[in-house]
């Protein structure tokens, strides 16, 4: 079902795998699992992240697993890794827990700006590409550093809008627009979405999709703003495929000029 | 780590369990399958391993599963 486009007419496609919806979402920091689950539904997502960690030997945990296997595919993380040893044996677990090649590359050099150490991050896409990963890296908003990661194999590219979790939106739109043009992979907005404008703004910007996750699991009504992301997403690639008219400096009369009354 | 001990996400403790399922069963994890994944001395043991991946004195073993992230 997940393989199937819902009558979009104008699917995602990453790595060979075909997506209906242009929105990924997280599964972190909602008020309570059911919120989550109602906010995955309401976002019409087909893919969502998750994070690996060292299992509490304490009690019992509850299952992401089990919660969510059967409504999305996941998109396992390394999320807070420093360096790109650390991130490939996260990959290789992330692998084996999940049972998918996929992984969303996140290699930090600054805990405070949670800002990519791209040194390590091209060396983690390079052997993870190697190791048989689909990777899909977190990366600056650099058109440079995007197109060494597309270079060494990764599936998409996934520039930061803003500090991940900060909800400032697209700081520089510019950069964002030049990556999507050259970029020979598809263009992920994975950080700084804010609100459901945000969002569009990235997909008229050219993005192939959008990640959110605490734009929506923070805001007041999850599952309303879970909703809105969908729209917005899709309201984005409908107006970017449709091609925006050029911006003037001074008005352009829309209605005719001759037949004015009693001129 | 003395000499008898083996170190489990990151605690040390006494070398108890002969393999890696006796170890999961240990910690009443025996009934964890899907988005749990183990690592012994920094290498991924797929989980049809995990019965005849036996533990010793010394070894690092990391158990992770999937947990909700960004």
């Amino acid at each position: 079902m997940l393989d199937t486009p819902q009558g979009t007419g104008d699917p995602l496609i990453i790595a060979g795998r075909v997506f209906a919806s242009r929105l990924f979402v997280g599964t972190a920091g909602y008020p309570n699992q059911q919120v989550m689950l109602d906010a995955i539904a309401a976002s019409g997502t087909e893919m969502a992240t998750a994070s690996i960690r060292r299992i509490s030997l304490d009690g019992y945990q509850e299952s992401l697993v089990d919660l969510l296997a059967d409504r999305v595919r996941f998109l396992p993380n390394t999320a807070g890794c420093q360096t790109a040893r650390d991130a490939v044996l996260t990959a290789e677990l992330a692998r084996e827990a999940l049972e998918t090649d996929w992984i969303k590359l996140e290699v930090i050099g600054d805990r405070e700006l949670l800002y990519p150490n791209v040194e390590e991050l091209l060396l983690a896409t390079a052997e993870l590409v190697a190791k048989g990963f689909i990777v899909l890296p977190y990366c600056n908003d650099d058109p440079v550093t995007c197109l060494k990661l597309a270079e060494r194999g990764a599936a998409t590219v996934m520039p930061l809008g803003a500090p991940i979790g900060s909800g400032l939106g697209i700081c520089n739109p510019h950069l964002i627009e030049l990556i999507c043009s050259r970029s020979p992979v598809p263009v992920v907005l994975d950080a700084g979405i804010g609100t459901a404008s945000d969002a569009a703004l990235a997909m008229e910007l050219g993005c192939a999709a959008v990640l959110a996750n605490t734009a929506i699991s923070k805001a007041h009504d999850p599952v309303r703003m879970a909703a809105a992301m969908r729209h917005a997403v899709e309201a984005g690639r409908l107006a970017f495929t449709s091609g925006r008219i050029p911006k003037r400096r001074y008005a352009q009369p829309s209605s005719p000029q001759l037949g004015l009354v009693g001129s | 780590m003395d000499g008898s001990e083996i170190r489990v996400n990151g605690k040390n403790e006494a070398l108890a369990s002969a393999t890696v399922s006796e170890l999961l069963a240990d910690k009443g994890l025996e009934a964890e399958g899907r988005g749990v994944a183990v690592a012994v001395n920094g290498r991924i043991v797929p989980r049809v391993q995990w019965p005849q991946t036996r533990l010793v004195a010394g070894d690092a073993v990391e158990i992770v599963r999937a947990m909700k992230g960004g």
